[in-house]
């Protein structure tokens, strides 16, 4: 433990122990938060029978649960990009490229990004609340009072389960927004359905989508462990007690997601490129 | 009605992404799954300017391989490897010529076979070529005038 020194300061020092303080909580936080995550993973080859069992479960709640709701939502992201492409390209006389802005806007940023917000909203949530759950009404020292190790039972399975479905959802989610372009731009606006996937073919190269399940990974990844961490540790959040410590968690696990999911498109962006 | 089992469930989801992903990296990504068949040829440039990795080689606009690589050889001319498809045969009389799509497109390379019987092999050098149209140096040619 550190010296608590801050009595014997002048009071205009108040200001910048604030920032320390501050600096000091949220690098240890993110720390915690990178062992948690190498804790979960390495948990995941644990000599337990069930993991495979707990796998496919997780993989049914993160990634088939999501099916519809990525389909309907890329449906939608690919028919209004379908849409204000054409309006802004028809000023250039040059709709024949609708194809390849369609598509690669959805590849290089609006995939990944959108199927990790849905999958926070959706999966991640859940996951904080139902852990956070567990955690105050003492199930998780159950688990360990039995032998269970409440790391490879409940934390690695949901994050091998992401690393398998954040790619595949994005997947989904370009292809059927790549459809979704060619309901407005070919069925409803008229251009030529060759050249639309002609263009697709042309202009997308394999570094772009190299850098979209890059990216899905990396989103896979904070996803699940923003989400896992706030919910494991809500018995000493600091801001409740009880349920409301689960609501908050809940809160700040798909507050916190979005904010590092977008700083990491950012950072991931510019390093692809 | 019998609801389906969390597997099945799990297979078709799994199932669905797969062929999503098959179809962005092999069909989009052009990701070659077994290597490449196909024969490398050289071509040295006077310029080869806007001339991209990844760029198409044509033969009468039939597209016929890629650009591999573009460096500097030993005399500070433009190198350009392109990989071939192997029953494209060209005589080493060939012409190679850094062509523009349109106006303002991007750069590719069209060749033009020659008369010759003597075929290139793997590695050999076209040595006939033609360098890229600068068309900003056309036009202000033709804008402030120096074309007679």
């Amino acid at each position: 433990m550190h010296e608590r020194v801050s009595g014997s300061n002048p009071p205009f020092f108040s200001p910048v122990i604030a920032v320390g303080e501050k600096s000091i909580a949220c690098l240890s936080e993110t720390g915690a938060m990178a062992i948690f995550m190498l804790h979960g993973l390495r948990c995941m080859f644990s000599p337990s029978s069930k993991q495979w069992s707990k796998l496919i479960r997780q993989i049914y709640v993160i990634g088939a649960g999501s099916f519809f709701l990525i389909a309907l939502i890329s449906l939608f992201s690919g028919m209004v990009l379908g849409l204000q492409g054409y309006y802004t390209l028809s000023k250039f006389g040059s709709t024949g490229f609708l194809g390849s802005a369609v598509a690669l806007t959805l590849i290089r940023e609006l995939a990944p990004v959108l199927t990790a917000i849905m999958v926070t909203g959706r999966a991640g949530s859940a996951m904080a609340a139902e852990i956070g759950v567990m955690r105050i009404t003492d199930q998780i020292d159950a688990l360990e009072v039995m032998d269970i190790s409440p790391m490879s039972y409940l934390v690695s399975p949901r994050i091998m389960a992401s690393l398998i479905v954040f790619p595949l959802l994005t997947a989904i989610f370009t292809v059927v927004g790549i459809l979704g372009g060619y309901v407005t731009g070919v069925m409803l606006l008229g251009i030529n359905q060759g050249v639309y996937f002609s263009r697709i073919e042309s202009s997308v190269v394999l570094s772009d989508i190299v850098g979209c399940f890059s990216k899905s990974l990396v989103f896979g990844l904070i996803v699940v462990t923003v989400c896992c961490h706030k919910g494991y540790f809500a018995h000493m959040r600091a801001d409740g007690m009880g349920a409301e410590a689960v609501g908050n968690a809940t809160t700040s696990a798909v507050v916190l997601s979005c904010i590092l999911l977008l700083t990491a498109d950012y950072v991931l962006t510019s390093v692809l490129l | 009605m019998k609801k389906y089992s969390l597997e099945f469930s799990v297979g078709i989801f799994v199932l669905i992404g797969l062929v999503c992903l098959g179809y962005m990296t092999i069909r989009l990504g052009k990701m070659e799954v077994v290597a490449g068949d196909g024969y490398t040829l050289n071509a040295r440039f006077a310029s080869v300017t806007g001339l991209k990795v990844g760029a198409g080689v044509e033969i009468s606009g039939v597209p016929v391989g890629k650009v591999t690589g573009v460096s500097l050889n030993d005399e500070y001319y433009a190198r350009v490897s392109m990989q071939l498809d192997n029953q494209v045969r060209l005589g080493d009389d060939s012409i190679a010529s850094v062509k523009t799509s349109g106006l303002i497109g991007d750069k590719y390379i069209s060749i033009s076979r020659g008369a010759s019987s003597t075929l290139l092999a793997d590695g050999d050098e076209l040595t006939e070529t033609e360098s890229a149209v600068d068309i900003e140096a056309l036009i202000s040619k033709y804008v402030f005038g120096g074309a007679q």
